[in-house]
């Protein structure tokens, strides 16, 4: 699958300091609820949507954030019911036919960006 | 193949068998497919229909539609049935009025309720139990019947009544014509215990009656039977058989059987080549397959068949295991060989409600089939061993009783052959099973779910999967070792003693030293149960690896909001506390209920609202109650001998003082006690993990019991003792727990899986046997003399409570979607 990148709009999301070491926040952004996470060793940023699919909940944020497998796919799981999704493909890693949306993410200083499709 | 050029496919009827179709169809991207329903919501999950009636909604039933609105959708018509077929131009005319041709079409009109020609069925308050539709009507007119009777003792009236119990109808009866409930699954000796286990949960039931007329005016008043007896009820369910739907088939002039259902072959093809019939409205070899399983199994086929392949549908096995109204019922195989075509090995335990029967074929060499009432444990191994012809042992009445003498167990499943179908959902064969635990690594549900489907269906084979793939491990040599998650190759007990020899203080450290990964929703939580119980430093410090619930020190509810519980020490509470309550849940519009444990819970706090909750409760001198942790709840008490007659001494003041000491600890899973101060046991102390109940001389202390899913009693730790030797006993007995179970087993299932059981923990806590006690009682000592209340410490810190926002970028703004609707002058979330 080709991703079209072209229309990448970078919005300012929120501060590092905003979302809590290996876990999650959300921001509004546009109208739309996204999550951010952030896992601190090593540094990397993920977002996704934050909703979750199963009971369309607004909780992926307050998830608890880790990894599946010898790859460490970083995931996190839903606080309602546990369904975990990977936060690099938004698949669903329990099992169900889930998929949610994800977005990239830039830091730049203590800024922290996340790119919308436009 | 372009768009335009795919062939069109309609399907006529949006049921389980017509959504599994369309998925199945869409996954091949050859064709284009239009689909028509009666019903005007989406397709929804009919087996398991009555759990509608225990609050599951609509939404919560309905089916995926997993991948239908991707790239060249499904066009999908709900709410607008097919009118019409016209063979010759290949046209449907629907309801509505849209014209739609097709190459194939493909009906999957499933069922309809059978309703007798009784007169008076047209009478207000009889109804039929098939559609949601049906359950909302039923649900609506539940209310003003006192009595309420089920017409068929089938599974699916048996069904049927438990909704009738589950909506709280207190005299519900079931009618059945034959001599035996569920006449085409079990034999009278199984309809006999069932029938006494369904009496003992208050259904009434009437076998061997035929129904000769519904009686009233315009609204049902009763029952009129051919013995010349009658039954007065309020409300009636028909459930006396399905009848295929196949009025649309006949009008087309397609081929019927002289009983209904549309005539198929066994590539479901019915006398015209170009349409095929599914599910219940089929007819094959004679009889129409009442079941899911076989329906997605047909809708299978015909995939099969219109993307070049030639299978075709062998026919299905009819075995059921289901749940109804507790009880285990199972049938499997030919439940009715008689003899002397078979020689039958029986079981009846009436203590228990336990009915077991096998056939063995003449030569004892073969399982032929069998019933199961109360406990169906066996029936997967049971099944498998019929349908795979496996060679019976010499003593076969091992297979229901268990092996009683030195013989092994667990052989059963490795004994399987390859081919055994375990998930016949998803058709999943052991093989499958067993390669993607060597080859993919599957060792998990999870895992194993995404490998190979299976369990993702019903759900049935799970345990079998299990056990499968525990052999398949242990035959590889792979030592099977009770680890934590795939992040530590520790159990939780040998993390415990890891974290206190090495002084590790924080999740991040023991991670490096002994785990691998980022860490998981398993590891994180249980390490920070171990960090608290060691070190009790308060948990707001590590607030990301807590589970979501202690990391907002509150309970998520439906709707994403909390609910807030502060302590109240063995249930007294002043009136000016009370009206501080009252306050607060009015300032906040909280829904305010009284729980099981003598506190008051207010439901319904926005995540931002919760700092400032919590100040005014601390303000007016409450506490954090720890409902949100796995620490101690509540140490429920009778009002003991300040006021009761009988009371033989103070269980307040004592319930209260036990709070204290253990609130705020964190456990393996969360814990409660109880006080009674007599006998009469009004605290209920002997159904909590802990419970205390005075005698003439001292007190009596129970331990390991708990409520739940799996009520058990505490068992009687020590007898008479004074105050002080109980909370001694007590600190070594939560220590023992706290350092030695697995994450989230409450005390009576380490109790039940401690080897020598009572008498080693007796044992341990009252002798002392392992020389642990002292070290023990300083150890909770500890912890008693560094409790803080956690939101006492969030209140008076900015940055801490900083972090109870929904939107990290616009803090003062609620998340929108969060919405209450009214319920009895209070609120209540919506339903998702």
């Amino acid at each position: 699958m080709e991703t079209t990148i072209t229309n990448l709009k970078w919005q300012l999301a929120c501060h590092v300091e905003d979302i809590p070491a290996d876990g999650g926040a959300c921001v509004l952004l546009g109208g739309e609820q996204i999550a951010i996470f952030h896992f601190s060793h090593p540094d990397q940023w993920f977002a996704t949507q934050n909703r979750c699919p199963h009971k369309q909940q607004m909780a992926l944020s307050r998830g608890m954030i880790g990894s599946t497998g010898e790859a460490c796919e970083p995931k996190v799981a839903c606080p309602f019911h546990k369904k975990t999704f990977s936060l690099v493909t938004g698949e669903c890693l329990s099992g169900d036919d889930y998929q949610i949306q994800t977005y990239p993410v830039k830091v730049k200083g203590d800024k922290v960006y996340v790119g919308i499709s436009a | 193949m372009s768009y335009a050029a795919k062939p069109i496919v309609v399907v006529v009827g949006n049921g389980m068998v017509g959504n599994r179709f369309c998925t199945k169809l869409k996954a091949s991207n050859q064709f284009r497919i239009v689909l028509f329903g009666e019903e005007p919501r989406p397709a929804y999950d009919r087996v398991h229909l009555s759990e509608y009636f225990n609050g599951k909604s609509a939404a919560d039933l309905s089916l995926p539609m997993t991948g239908w609105f991707e790239d060249e959708e499904i066009v999908l018509h709900l709410g607008d049935p097919i009118r019409e077929i016209d063979r010759e131009q290949k046209l449907v005319h629907s309801s509505k009025g849209i014209i739609q041709p097709y190459d194939i079409l493909v009906f999957a009109t499933g069922s309809s309720a059978f309703v007798p020609d009784i007169p008076g069925v047209e009478k207000e308050g009889v109804f039929v139990y098939r559609t949601i539709d049906d359950l909302e009507r039923i649900k609506k007119y539940a209310p003003r019947a006192l009595s309420g009777a089920v017409m068929g003792g089938g599974l699916l009236g048996l069904e049927a009544a438990k909704a009738l119990l589950d909506l709280g109808i207190p005299q519900t009866h079931v009618i059945e014509f034959a001599t035996r409930l569920m006449p085409r699954q079990i034999d009278s000796a199984g309809s006999h215990m069932l029938e006494s286990s369904l009496k003992r949960l208050g259904l009434q039931l009437h076998l061997n009656k035929s129904t000769l007329a519904i009686e009233g005016k315009d609204r049902i008043e009763a029952l009129q039977f051919a013995d010349e007896t009658r039954l007065p009820v309020d409300m009636l369910v028909i459930s006396a058989g399905i009848r295929p739907r196949d009025e649309l088939a006949r009008l087309a002039g397609l081929q019927v059987g002289t009983r209904g259902g549309i005539l198929v072959n066994e590539h479901l093809q019915t006398s015209d080549k170009n349409i095929y019939a599914i599910g219940e409205c089929a007819l094959l070899h004679g009889m129409i397959y009442g079941l899911v399983a076989p329906g997605y199994e047909m809708a299978d086929v015909v995939v099969n068949n219109l993307t070049g392949g030639n299978k075709s549908f062998p026919g299905f096995d009819m075995s059921t295991k289901l749940k109804l109204i507790g009880q285990d019922v199972a049938s499997f195989g030919d439940p009715f060989a008689a003899e002397p075509d078979c020689r039958t090995i029986v079981f009846e335990d009436r203590h228990k409600g336990v009915y077991k029967r096998i056939n063995i074929s003449q030569d004892g060499k073969y399982l032929l089939g069998g019933v199961l009432i109360g406990d169906a444990a066996a029936y997967n191994i049971l099944l498998q061993t019929v349908n795979n012809r496996i060679v019976l042992p010499p003593d076969p009445e091992d297979l229901i009783l268990g092996s009683r003498g030195g013989a092994s167990e667990g052989a059963g499943v490795m004994s399987l052959p390859d081919e055994a179908l375990i998930c016949s959902c998803e058709s999943v064969s052991k093989q499958t099973i067993c390669q993607a635990v060597t080859e993919k690594d599957a060792t998990s549900i999870d895992t194993m779910k995404k490998c190979t489907r299976a369990g993702t269906g019903c759900g049935g084979c799970i345990p079998l999967v299990k056990d499968l793939i525990t052999a398949t491990l242990k035959a590889n040599g792979q030592y099977v070792r009770n680890v934590l998650c795939e992040h530590f190759e520790h159990s939780r007990q040998e993390l415990f003693d890891l974290v206190k020899l090495h002084n590790v203080r924080t999740y991040a450290e023991a991670l490096k030293k002994w785990g691998k990964g980022y860490g998981c929703e398993v590891c994180k939580p249980a390490l920070a149960s171990i960090l608290a119980s060691c070190w009790n430093e308060t948990i707001v410090k590590q607030a990301t690896i807590q589970d979501s619930n202690d990391r907002y020190l509150a309970n998520i509810q439906k709707g994403g909001s909390y609910s807030v519980v502060p302590r109240i020490p063995g249930g007294e509470i002043t009136p000016d506390k009370l009206i501080v309550l009252g306050k607060v849940a009015k300032k906040y519009n909280l829904y305010t209920k009284i729980t099981g444990g003598q506190r008051i819970d207010l439901f319904g706090a926005h995540v931002g609202d919760l700092p400032d909750i919590w100040e005014e409760l601390i303000e007016a001198g409450f506490e954090s109650g720890h409902a949100y942790g796995k620490a101690l709840r509540t140490v429920k008490s009778c009002v003991g001998s300040t006021w009761c007659r009988f009371g033989l001494h103070d269980s307040v003041s004592f319930a209260i003082e036990i709070e204290e000491r253990y609130r705020g600890i964190r456990a393996p899973h969360k814990l409660k006690g109880g006080v009674s101060g007599c006998i009469r046991e009004c605290a209920e102390a002997q159904g909590k993990d802990f419970g205390i109940i005075a005698t003439e001389k001292g007190w009596n202390l129970y331990v390991c019991g708990n409520g739940g899913s799996k009520p058990q009693h505490a068992q009687l730790l020590a007898v008479d003792i004074d105050k002080d030797t109980c909370i001694k006993y007590l600190d070594r007995f939560l220590m023992f727990y706290i350092r030695t179970a697995d994450p989230l087993s409450r005390t009576a299932t380490w109790l039940n899986k401690m080897e020598g059981g009572m008498s080693y923990l007796k044992n341990v806590v009252v002798n002392d046997s392992l020389g642990m006690g002292e070290q023990w009682e300083q150890e909770m000592q500890l912890l008693v003399d560094s409790y803080a209340c956690e939101w006492k410490e969030v209140v008076n810190d900015p940055e801490l409570r900083k972090r109870f926002v929904h939107f990290v970028n616009a803090p003062r703004k609620k998340d929108p979607e969060l919405a209450f609707d009214p319920l009895r002058n209070q609120v209540k979330a919506q339903e998702w």
